[in-house]
């Protein structure tokens, strides 16, 4: 093994005893390539070539068929900047990013602050929190379609009952998109909720025994101790949370189709449109490196403000 | 919150704990009133959806559904997909992480930090390449063809490294004392160890597999080739017209069995998981 390619081991692999280039040694790489090579070839094949032909059809005009018309440079991205619905496609995903991210992140953590602790009860209530994020999209979307139906759901009863008019949530544009976040909520809530259990689980029990002996309330007892401990597992919630809802697409192509007026159009389903009715492969493929770049810049935030932490 | 409480914070403790119940059940309460739905007759649901407990009652709608034959296709479909792709991303998994745990080779950190930095290629920006890829390959309308782009997952490598790397080194170390191969050692020592670790990340990908959405919308578009996810969606766009919402509704819950069973069976694996991946 030369000088530079032992510099390239791992960290955390324990110092070995230098041993010089021999038989067995290279017997050794061909046992690694065989365990790599399974994952190399579909990593190489089905995510970075995809990568890289995307960003290449991107710059061309492409349609769905393979039909190839040639390079264009950045006519799809010129396109795109004048293009009304992408505008409203993107601020759409952003709006409803934004709306989803913090309501999740709470509801997240009150479930969990509301079901940690030993008990039977609570754990039937972990079970149920979690249980809806298991059912697929489309069965998600269907059961709350019929919640929210102005005429059969089982919101209307109630309104009629308290002498209200049953309202049509996914016809209204301005209601639509909420209606889509409790949608969501439910489905999503689960798995930032054990991410939180985990992370509330790990606290030290010290800790709250010295504030008991303190006499501090229950809600300094949050600020102080709980909230701090967890604070990272907040950050990874929000990050993740953040990259997961930039791609919302099965919930308003499934509830509203993205009406009504574009209010509920949200980024993917438009590359989806532009691509699968439309045939217009290549500005959908620069809209999908559009949605990319912002979502990388969302990662990179979470690698960075990580960083941030373990220097405290 | 260990020692015992008394008078007002018992309270409300009690107090805390009836309204998470009541909110739980508020939770289900879509999930049971879907279940009576789907065991009520038609026509009764023409008059009235408003109800909790199913009567009149039919199974009616599970009778049909099966034999209309598409539901259960669907679902067979799915099974496929779903078990294929599990099985798949545990082996190409677990290979490459015992390499990156355990073995030497050239470029190492390379390859290591060219797997992390795939974590954040999302499926969006590689959709429409694959497609025309698949097109090409003429392999659309396949099984294979819905399991190929899920089997490269940088984040199960990574999460079986991480395993792979807390197992003792004194274990593989009698082994290597006996001259076992790499593979030997990988095959009878390292893998009975890591079951509750593929367990998890097993399921994990089943469940991911059987609600993946967007890839087989655009890869099966024949009606025989949809998973169950896929295929409800394109019986459910006219449900509201349809007289038939007691099948729609029964369709959805047939859909949701497997899935809702394993999670019931094996809950303790996937919050395990959950900490296993928070906890780095």
């Amino acid at each position: 093994m030369t000088a530079a390619t032992q510099t390239r081991v791992l960290p955390v692999a324990e110092p070995r005893t230098k041993v010089p280039q021999s038989p067995a040694k290279r017997r050794d790489w061909l046992t690694a390539l065989l365990f790599l090579a399974p994952f190399l070839v579909v990593y190489l094949v089905l995510l970075v070539y995809p990568l890289f032909l995307g960003i290449w059809i991107s710059f061309r005009d492409w349609d769905l068929m393979g039909g190839d018309y040639g390079w264009i440079g950045t006519l799809n991205y010129q396109d795109l900047w004048s293009d009304p619905v992408f505008w409203r496609a993107a601020g759409n995903t952003l709006k409803f990013a934004a709306m989803t991210v913090p309501s999740m992140t709470l509801v997240a953590l009150l479930l969990a602050l509301a079901v940690q602790g030993p008990g039977r009860i609570r754990a039937v209530c972990r079970s149920i929190f979690f249980l809806s994020s298991v059912f697929s999209v489309t069965v998600v979307t269907l059961v709350w379609a019929m919640v929210l139906s102005p005429d059969r759901g089982l919101i209307a009863p109630v309104v009629q009952f308290f002498g209200g008019t049953p309202f049509n949530f996914l016809g209204s544009p301005t209601w639509a998109m909420p209606a889509i976040v409790v949608t969501t909520l439910w489905w999503g809530v689960g798995l930032p909720m054990a991410l939180f259990l985990a992370s509330l689980g790990s606290i030290p029990k010290e800790l709250y025994e010295a504030a008991e002996l303190d006499h501090a309330s229950r809600w300094s007892v949050f600020w102080r101790i709980t909230l701090p401990s967890i604070r990272h597992t907040v950050v990874l919630v929000v990050v993740l949370q953040i990259v997961a809802q930039l791609q919302i697409f099965g919930q308003p192509f499934l509830m509203t189709q993205g009406g009504p007026a574009n209010s509920t159009r949200t980024l993917v389903q438009y590359i989806y449109e532009t691509s699968f009715r439309d045939w217009l492969v290549g500005y959908g493929a620069a809209m999908a490196m559009v949605l990319f770049v912002l979502m990388m810049i969302f990662s990179m935030l979470q690698l960075w403000l990580g960083r941030q932490g373990d220097d405290q | 919150m260990t020692a015992a409480r008394t008078g007002w914070a018992l309270w409300g403790d009690r107090l805390l704990l009836a309204i998470t119940i009541i909110v739980a059940a508020l939770w289900l309460l879509p999930v049971i009133w879907v279940v009576t739905m789907s065991l009520k007759p038609n026509a009764e649901l023409m008059r009235s959806t408003w109800g909790f407990i199913p009567y009149p009652f039919t199974i009616e709608n599970y009778t049909n559904l099966i034999q209309l034959a598409t539901v259960p296709r669907w679902l067979v479909n799915s099974l496929i997909v779903a078990i294929g792709m599990t099985l798949l991303v545990l082996t190409v998994s677990s290979l490459a992480g015992y390499a990156f745990a355990r073995l030497q080779f050239p470029f190492k950190r390379t390859i290591f930090a060219l797997m992390i930095a795939g974590l954040m290629i999302p499926e969006q920006a590689v959709f429409l390449p694959l497609h025309q890829m698949f097109a090409d390959w003429g392999i659309h309308n396949t099984h294979a063809a819905l399991v190929m782009p899920r089997v490269a997952v940088p984040i199960g490598v990574f999460l079986m490294m991480q395993f792979f790397r807390a197992v003792p080194r004194e274990l593989e170390e009698a082994a290597e004392l006996d001259h076992a191969s790499r593979f030997t050692i990988f095959f009878r020592i390292m893998l009975p160890l890591s079951v509750p670790a593929l367990t998890t990340l097993g399921l994990f990908t089943f469940i991911h597999a059987w609600n993946d959405f967007l890839w087989p919308l655009v890869s099966a578009t024949d009606a025989d080739m949809y998973t169950v996810t896929v295929g409800l969606a394109s019986i459910q766009g006219n449900f509201a017209m349809s007289e038939g919402l007691g099948s729609v509704m029964a369709s959805a819950v047939f859909a949701s069995l497997p899935i809702v069973l394993l999670f019931l069976i094996f809950q303790r694996f996937i919050v395990a998981g959950v900490a296993m991946s928070a906890g780095k």
